[in-house]
């Protein structure tokens, strides 16, 4: 086989699996290069993160705003350090306020943004005050009960 | 008794001494080849027709075994998943475990049987034949003429054919369960898009087959280099390249996986 047809093979090759990499990265991994690229950090404490990982979503209003970057024990207050990367076409009002929810009944964990309404907007480091925990099953079991418990109690007062 | 025993537990530690040792002169093989291997980039028309032979005539194995793999893939999630009534899931079932694990692996296993015993074939006959020292003779080395091109050429056809292999396994996967079953396409994608992270899974699993290719290639040009010089050492050179490099491909997806998922968490 001459040297030309070789390397017109070989070219074709490559290209082939160049243009499955980019279908695999843009098709598949949704990898967009489309500007912005650039976050903003906000932190927020939550009393119970329930499952939340790393790199799990940010939303608000359902839409993808961001993703968290790291979780750690905040061993001055007790309570879960959560930093969130937002993206930068995204901006919040500093009284938004941020909850651990989960999507559909077993789903992921994600963080719920919701806005405030106040002029100023969050900056680079600045921090949510407004925060729900994750519902954690057996304490809203015991939850319940223990309401269940106390109404029957009143009731019976009531009665007598 | 005690003899037999003895005896028993000479072979253990004899096996396991040549085996060690078989690891170490390949790697040792592989440094030299890196060593000689100024001549394969100088002169990179050598390379390139090692990549026409390993990776160009592997193209039909591949895509055709990637479009298979995706199918069942797809039949198999389907079938499972419906039963949770998630049956949408299926693209990331099949993205996510063609792109982690099966590209890579399948396609090296795969490159191993087609393009890696044909090389030690090659090397193996040419050294029964003499070519070797006949080049030797003439003051060319055959590590930098012969067996660090085809080396080469092994490294950089098989991530190539591993993209491939995953492309058509999604493909095949999409074939089957948008076209056949039904299951919507805009879910099928979308759920897709959001399961697979572009470094995670994508480069990871680049960074495997590569890996996978350089084993590969090591162990084909070692055989084939080190088979002795007749018609039964070339065939038994041949079949220990698949072997052992079988072995090796798994052996290293554990570690690497290992390695890959402490870094997710």
């Amino acid at each position: 086989m001459n040297r030309a047809t070789l390397n017109l093979w070989v070219g074709f090759f490559v290209l082939l699996g160049f243009v499955a990499f980019l279908m695999l990265a843009f098709k598949v991994g949704n990898l967009n290069l489309d500007g912005s690229g650039g976050t903003y950090e906000v932190v927020a404490h939550f009393d119970n993160i329930g499952q939340l990982k790393e790199r799990a979503p940010v939303r608000s209003a359902g839409v993808l705003v961001g993703r968290v970057h790291s979780v750690r024990f905040d061993t001055l207050h007790y309570n879960a350090e959560v930093r969130m990367a937002i993206d930068t076409q995204y901006h919040f009002p500093v009284d938004s306020s941020a909850s651990v929810l989960t999507s559909g009944i077993l789903g992921e964990q994600y963080v719920g943004l919701d806005a405030g309404g106040d002029d100023k907007m969050l900056k680079n480091g600045d921090e949510l005050k407004l925060t729900q925990g994750a519902m954690v099953l057996e304490r809203l079991i015991g939850q319940f009960l223990f309401n269940k418990a106390q109404d029957g109690g009143a009731d019976k007062t009531s009665n007598r | 008794m005690k003899g037999t025993w003895g005896h028993g537990l000479r072979t253990v530690g004899d096996t396991t001494l040549r085996i060690v040792e078989r690891i170490g002169a390949v790697v040792l093989f592989l440094g030299q080849i890196l060593r000689h291997s100024g001549t394969s980039f100088r002169r990179f028309g050598l390379v390139i027709r090692e990549i026409y032979f390993a990776g160009v005539q592997s193209l039909i194995i591949i895509l055709v075994s990637g479009l298979f793999v995706g199918m069942v893939l797809g039949l198999q999630g389907f079938e499972t998943l419906q039963s949770y009534g998630s049956s949408e899931s299926v693209g990331v079932l099949v993205a996510l475990s063609l792109m982690r694990e099966l590209g890579p692996v399948v396609s090296a296993l795969l490159f191993a049987s087609r393009a890696g015993s044909a090389i030690t074939a090659e090397i193996g006959l040419m050294k029964a034949t003499e070519q070797l020292s006949a080049m030797e003779m003439m003051a060319v080395n055959p590590l930098a003429r012969v067996v660090s091109p085809r080396f080469w050429g092994g490294v950089f056809s098989l991530p190539v054919l591993a993209t491939l292999f995953v492309a058509m396994g999604i493909m095949g996967g999409f074939l089957v369960t948008v076209i056949m079953l039904k299951v919507d396409s805009g879910a099928f994608w979308s759920q897709m898009q959001a399961a697979v992270d572009f470094h995670h899974d994508i480069v990871n699993g680049m960074i495997k087959s590569i890996v996978f290719g350089v084993a590969v290639s090591a162990i084909a040009t070692f055989e084939g280099y080190e088979a002795p010089p007749t018609a039964e050492g070339v065939s038994g050179a041949t079949t220990r390249t698949v072997v052992s490099s079988s072995l090796a491909i798994l052996a290293l997806d554990l570690l690497l996986t290992a390695f890959m998922m402490k870094g997710w968490n």
